[in-house]
This record gives structure tokens, sequence and C-alpha cells, in this order.
């Protein structure tokens, strides 16, 4: 039995349905797990994607993309192989994808995380003979507390920052870490602020129907407005950035499973790290690994080799495929490391 | 140790001043006065010396963690520290130990120097499992002597002022010295009755800071002055009181043992007497070169060979206390004089100098008079002002060093490797070389000087320019020019150049010279002393 997917250079390949998986140059049909501007390339003729994901992908596309969806479990045909999108909880609409032909089962897993995120639809394990897993957080240094605790001192930072009269400025990336902050802080502590970037997603994730913190966008903002009581969500920035100039006194913090390493937050000059990812860690990866069943796994995204030959010594077949962003793991501008995180 | 790792959380997210001696006023009017001790002990930079080998550190690690070698090997090199790494690794604590600071360094940390490798190996993961990731950097960082928090001894010092109410000056005062950390230290650190007694303890050094090029006009009047060269020694307090004599250095060691003439010339003084200067190797009424020190200082024994080789003096330039009494506050010129009447009195074979004053009329004959700085072996000039107090710590306004110009020379960057901790992850450690022959030859390692910005530039320049990698070291495309600044120039057997500078560091990055214009080593060799 052939491979079902290939790595060719426009990404990962199913010749027998003729499609690609999260491609990064325009094809004819591209099957998307989720939003994120690594896994989301424009110009493709077609897209498909989950039901739950389509508001982000249009918005991301714009208007004159072809974009269409599945429910999760629901399989469509391409030519003998069925196809299906399942929860991979790591954002709104973010799937699995699940590939069968004559028996063979292939699980592209995209990114995900097995903790829980009232933001999305929990990660689904299901069963597969080639499971193709991210890695962005493969080394078993990174393992995340439970989200309440990273959560509550997220809002005891910010009563600190209260009474201290600084303005609270979090960096969380814009579609997804930005909403499940907003999902899980006290509001009642006090007004929220964001960024365009971040405010453009909030409107999609509250018409499906996920309830987040009232927020009010910073341009909008009356021009005497106390900041120092204001929480403020932006993308990540530089602390001297210009935006940042209004809030007067402020202090800043990164959610971010980065923060896990305390050099990366020295590194830019960040005040506080959360330990806050929407990526499965170490512990969670060999998990989600183990209960596909798989015999096979391909790694990306990440620490691919360290995976893979972890795995390969500890009983898998296990083979670090390419992804796009090639190169050594400490390429040059650490921000850089902390963007492709999504 | 849970408040004591979070204390240094506290000072690891903030570099304001206020919030880090808010952070530490806390934590010691709250911590048991045992704990206060330890961390005081901590904060200023006394840690203990390495008690377990990396390697054996590492090693229990993994098998704590059961992970793989190389595994170990790739989250280093993620981490870019070891102690954390270990921290990260290992698996999560079932119940956190609540234990005193002051438990762990006495019970566990200190007498590991005793036990065997099997009751450490124990010790230490039984310590690991019962604590939070935060606890255990603090403690594999005191574990491998690695302990560095950024705090000065004069923030400590302000901090122990909130917290207690005592005089800031006191409280710097009482942590000079030897001390051990103890409650009853805290006690008296912390005492608000001021009537201290300690036979040896010496005063915080009064530190200069650096004039820069043209801030000399706004000292105003040279009158103002008083001038004395800036001498390259062990910046010393020779001490007699209760007819015993101390010698202090400004790293807050006790050196006495090893300069027999200056505990001898102490004999010479009235009891009760502080005298401030620097220890310098001295022959025929001028200076050696350092490096002769160097020889001395290395040795446990001193023969009578080395010693009439290399003899020293204090080269004193002020008075701190006098029949007993401390005289700091009364004005230099009056200090100056007190001082050239002690020295006088123990005679010229005392190995007291009085370190000799520089008369110029103006500035302008000042700055021709600094040109002899090189030939005389000194670094520049000392300026102080007329009738200030002799004051606490690193102070704007009453000393300035007025140092000649480093010398400057332009290098091309060959060799990049990794920083540690944090800049393990970029390239940061360049080593330099100039032409010779057509040949650029290592010339010196710089790693200062740059701003982030331009860290991460050369980078990026050293990742996509390598030739060849040796381990983490890489060779990269000789592009690059950097003038180099540095302090000192000497012959050297050790170094391919024949040459070793003091001090270098990145004075610019010279983006507007290619390769073929960096210097060759004849500039370099002209600007030698003579041998």
């Amino acid at each position: 039995m052939g491979n079902l997917l290939e790595s060719n250079q426009n990404g990962l390949y199913c010749s027998a349905g003729d499609f690609y998986i999260d491609p990064w140059n325009p094809v004819n049909r591209a099957f998307i797990t989720h939003a994120h501007s690594d896994h989301l390339c424009p110009g493709s003729a077609a897209y498909l994607s989950s039901r739950a994901g389509e508001e982000l992908l249009r918005a991301r596309l714009g208007p004159d993309a072809t974009v269409e969806s599945l429910d999760y479990g629901k399989t469509v045909e391409m030519n003998g192989v069925h196809v299906s999108f399942h929860p991979a909880g790591h954002i709104l609409g973010s799937a699995q994808v699940r590939i069968e032909q004559q028996g063979q089962i292939w699980v592209v897993s995209g990114d995900y995380k097995l903790a829980s995120d009232p933001t999305c639809a929990p990660f689904e394990p299901i069963h597969c003979h080639t499971f193709i897993t991210e890695s962005t957080f493969g080394l078993p240094i990174f393992r995340w507390a439970n989200q309440n605790e990273t959560l509550d001192e997220i809002n005891a930072w910010w009563r600190a920052n209260q009474q201290a009269g600084k303005a609270s400025v979090l960096f969380a990336y814009p579609l997804g870490k930005a909403q499940r902050v907003l999902a899980g802080i006290d509001s009642s502590i006090g007004p929220v602020f964001t960024h365009g970037s971040v405010e453009q997603f909030n409107g999609i994730y509250r018409g499906s129907g996920i309830p987040l913190a009232p927020t009010e966008y910073v341009r909008s903002a009356p021009a005497k407005t106390d900041w120092s009581r204001v929480l403020i969500l932006a993308p990540p920035m530089g602390k001297t950035s210009p935006w940042l100039r209004r809030f007067g006194d402020f202090s800043t913090g990164s959610a971010s499973g980065w923060m896990r390493i305390r050099g990366t937050r020295r590194r830019q000059s960040i005040d506080r790290g959360f330990v806050l990812s929407d990526h499965a860690d170490w512990p969670a990866l060999l998990s989600a690994i183990r209960d596909s069943g798989a015999e096979r796994v391909w790694v990306t995204h990440g620490y691919r080799a360290a995976m893979a030959q972890w795995l390969g010594e500890n009983g898998f077949h296990a083979e670090a495929i390419e992804t796009r962003f090639e190169g050594e793991r400490d390429e040059p501008a650490e921000t850089a490391a902390a963007e492709t995180e999504p | 140790m849970r408040a004591f790792a979070d204390l240094y959380t506290a000072l690891d997210e903030t570099t304001k001043t206020n919030e880090k001696i808010a952070a530490m006023s806390r934590y010691f009017g709250s911590a048991p006065l045992e704990d206060v001790a330890w961390a005081v002990h901590f904060l200023v930079g006394r840690r203990p010396k390495r008690l377990i080998p990396s390697r054996d550190l590492v090693e229990w690690a993994i098998a704590e963690a059961e992970i793989p070698d190389w595994l170990f090997g790739e989250c280093y090199h993620a981490v870019g520290d070891l102690a954390e790494t270990i921290a990260l690794l290992l698996p999560p604590a079932q119940t956190i130990s609540e234990l005193p600071l002051h438990y762990w360094v006495e019970e566990r940390l200190l007498p590991m120097r005793e036990w065997d490798d099997g009751t450490r190996r124990k010790s230490l993961v039984d310590a690991w499992r019962a604590m939070s990731d935060r606890q255990r950097f603090v403690w594999n960082k005191l574990i491998t002597g690695e302990f560095r928090v950024g705090v000065s001894q004069n923030l400590v010092v302000r901090a122990l002022a909130e917290a207690s109410g005592v005089d800031a000056n006191v409280l710097a005062h009482r942590l000079m010295g030897d001390w051990q950390p103890t409650a009853e230290f805290a006690t008296r650190i912390l005492a608000r009755e001021t009537a201290d007694a300690d036979v040896s303890r010496p005063y915080p050094f009064c530190l200069a800071y650096p004039l820069e090029g043209g801030g000399i006009e706004a000292l105003g009047g040279v009158h103002n002055w008083q001038i004395e060269w800036k001498w390259d020694g062990i910046r010393s307090q020779l001490i007699r009181r209760q007819w015993r004599t101390f010698l202090w250095s400004r790293g807050e060691e006790l050196i006495t043992d090893r300069f027999p003439e200056l505990a001898s010339a102490g004999a010479l003084l009235p009891d009760g007497t502080v005298l401030d200067g620097e220890v310098l190797p001295w022959k025929d009424g001028a200076p050696l070169r350092f490096a002769q020190m160097q020889r001395r200082i290395g040795r446990k024994v001193l023969g009578a060979k080395i010693l009439a080789e290399v003899p020293v003096v204090l080269l004193a330039f002020d008075l701190l206390e006098l029949g007993g009494e401390d005289v700091r506050e009364r004005p230099l010129d009056w200090r100056r004089a007190e001082l050239e009447r002690l020295v006088a009195a123990a005679g010229p074979e005392s190995h007291l100098v009085a370190s000799p004053l520089v008369e110029g009329a103006s500035w302008a004959e000042l700055q021709q008079i600094r040109e002899q700085a090189r030939s005389r072996g000194v670094e520049g000039f000392m300026l102080k002002r007329r009738g200030s107090a002799y004051r606490v710590g690193r102070r704007r306004g009453d000393w300035w060093k007025w140092k000649i110009n480093p010398y400057s020379i332009d290098a091309v960057l060959i060799y990049a490797q990794p920083g540690n901790g944090r800049r393990a992850s970029l390239f940061t450690d360049y080593t330099f070389g100039v032409w010779d022959q057509g040949e650029l030859v290592p010339f010196a390692k710089a790693y200062s000087g740059l701003t982030d910005e331009e860290i991460r530039q050369v980078d990026a320049f050293v990742r996509n320019n390598t030739i060849e990698k040796f381990g983490p070291v890489r060779r990269v495309k000789p592009e690059l020019v950097f003038e180099l600044a540095f302090e000192a120039i000497q012959h050297s057997s050790r170094h391919r150049s024949g040459i070793a500078v003091r001090f270098p560091r990145m004075a610019r990055w010279r983006t507007d010279k290619k390769a073929e214009d960096a210097d060759t080593i004849e500039t370099i060799r002209a600007l030698l002393p003579p041998e």
C-alpha cells in the first residue's frame, strides 16, 4: 500500500484525491486545518474547511475566495478518498483532517491541544494508521499548568497594575489566543480594550456564540480615557512601539507557550510571561500520538527532529517532514519564534 | 524557599529600581531573621562555590526525568541555561515544601560538601521532588554556584533601610567586612541602635564616575578640584584598630596575609586609623607593570625572592578614621592634610606613600599633563572636589575619573559563538582578526558594546555567512569591521598574535569600512610599550 499523502514543493498532497492540506503555495484544491497564516496561503482556486472555521477563513482570504465548509464528522468523497474534519482544539474551527482510502486511515492533526478551551470544540482522538503531528513544543521542557492557574495569574497582574496606577498591556496572538484570554479573564476587574487586529476576530467569535469579555477598540477610546485600570490586548510588539505611548505608564505581559523559557521573556523585554499555549505540550503530544493508535508518525512544525527521534526510540515509525518554515530553531529574531506559535 | 523564589522572580521581572527595592523590603520585613540573613548574603553576591559538578547534576536530572541523554542536550540547547533546563524538565512536584530558606541552605545545601555521592544524590532528588519549577530554578542556581540577580549592594542596603528604618549609610557599613549569615547577624543589621563595634570592619568605598569627553568645563574652576593620578592597583583600605592591622580589598576580601609589607606598615599608624588607597607594585618611586603584581597574587606562599622583586606600597589617598573617630564627613582638604602627616610620621621605609597631587593652572594645561599618563603607567586623573565629604558608593558630583582615551583599532569579525543565559540563542561572543601578511590572525575577543538591534543584525549575518562550524563556534566570511577599544596592551606568548589587550570591547560597527581596510598587526605592535 502506497502513501496516501506525500510532501511536495507545495505541501502535503493526496494524489489519489487530488487535493492539498494546508498548502503553502496556491493550488487547485486546498483543505485547511485552521485559519492561522502559516496554514492558510491565499490564492488557491478552492478551499474547504470545517463549518466552524469558515468565517475565519473568509475574513482572512477576502470576499472573492471560494470557500466551502463541512460539519465536523461529515465525510466528502474525492475520487474514492473519504475526507472528514474533526475538532483539533487549537482555535475556533481548527480541525484534524481524516483521510481514508480502502481501509487505510491517515490523520493530519494541524495544530492541536488537549487542554480545555472554552472558545473551541475539544480535540477528538481518532484512530488511524498514520498520524501527522505538529511538534511546536515537542521537547519535555514544555509542560503547561492548568489554564485556570494561568488566567488567575493574569487577573492578579492586572489588579496589581491597577493599584500601581499602570495600564496592563497583554501581548497575545490576535486570532485564538486573544479570544481565549477574553473568554477566561475576570472582566469585573476593569474595562478591556483591544488592538484592531484582535478586534476583527472578536466579532466572528461572538457571532459563533462564544461569550467573550466586553471589549472596546483602542482607536475609538475617548481622549481622556484613564488607562491605568484597563487591560489592553495587543499583538506581540516591541515595548517601545509608538502605538503603546498613549497608555502612559504600563506593564507588559505576554501570553505564550514560549514564556516557559526565561530567556525568551527577557530578550523581548517583557515584564511578565504567562505560559498559555494553544499547542499541545510534551505530555499531551505523546498522549495524542499514543491514543491515535498509529504505527507511523510524521512530525512537522517545530522540534521535528527531536520528536521523531524520540518516537523512533519508543516503538514508532517516525519521520520528520518538511514544513514551510525551514531552518534552525534558533533563527535570528526571537520574535519570529514567538510569532510562529499562532 | 517559596518566598525567596518569589522574591527572585519579582526581581527578575522588573528593571525598575523602586520596584526592586519594594520587593526586597517586603521580603526583609516578613521573612524569618535566619532567612533574611541568607537572602542578604546571596543578594549581595556572596554565593557558595559550586557544590556538585554539572555532569552529576545532569546525570541525576536525566534519570529523574526518564529521558535519554541526547534529549537533554536538545532541551539544553533550547533553553541555554543548565539550572533552568533541569528545573523545567523534571516531573512536577506532588507536594510543595513550605520549609524556609535557611533550612534548605543550612541542612541541604552546605552539608553537600561533606556527603558522599549517594547521599548527595538522594538529598538533591528529594529536594527537586518538593519544589515548584520556580524554586528548583533558584535552588539549582545556588547549587551550581551561579546564583545571580540584578541588584547591587546599594539596592539591598536601600531595601534594608526601608524595611528597618535604619539609616542607609549605617546599613552599608554594617554589611562591610567579615560576617556570617546568621539570625544574630540579621538582628544586628536591622538593629536601630548604632553603636557598632567590629574591629576589622572597613567603610563602604567611595567610587567615582567616569567623566565623558567634553564634561571637563562643566566642573568649573580648576582651583576647586584636587587632582591625582588614577593608579591601576588593588583598591584597598588599611585598618589599624586595637593594635591589629587589616587590609580589605574593594571586593571585600581580607587580603592582609598577601601583603606582609602592609601588615607591618599598619603598625606604624596610630591606633584607630583607616586609610583608603591603591595597593601597587612599586619600585624606585614608580609603579611596576600590573602583570608583575599578578605574579604575586597567584602565589600561596610568598618567598623572599618575589617579595624583593615585586614589593608593594599602599598609595594612600584618603583618611576615613583618625583616633578611632569616623572622619568621612570632614572636608577633603582636612583629611588630606592629616593623611600627609600620618604618612610622613610613618617614615620613608613604611611602604606607605601619599598619592602625589598634580598641579595645573587650567584644564587645558592638565589635559597636556594627562598625556603623560601612559608613560607613567596610570589610567588618567582622579578629580576630587575640595571641601567634599567621603561618600558611600558611586555618586555623581564629587569624585570623577578622567581617563585617557582608550586605544582603538579596526578589526574584522572572524569567529562567533552563542552567549550564555539571556543571550544563549544569539551569536554574541565574537573573535576579531587583524591583517598579518595578507592573513587575518585572531587578535581579541569581545562581547560588549553593541545594541540589541546590532546584535540581532550581526547574529543574522553569522547565520547566513558561516563558512565552517567547530562545535558551537562558527567561522564566518570576513566581512564585518568593528572598531575595538581597549585599555592596555602588552606582549603575550599565549596569544597567536603575540599581543594581549585589556578590556577589549566594540566601540562602533564600522559599516563604512571593508575587511581590507582593517588594521594590520604592525600598526598594533607600534602601540606596544618598549620591552
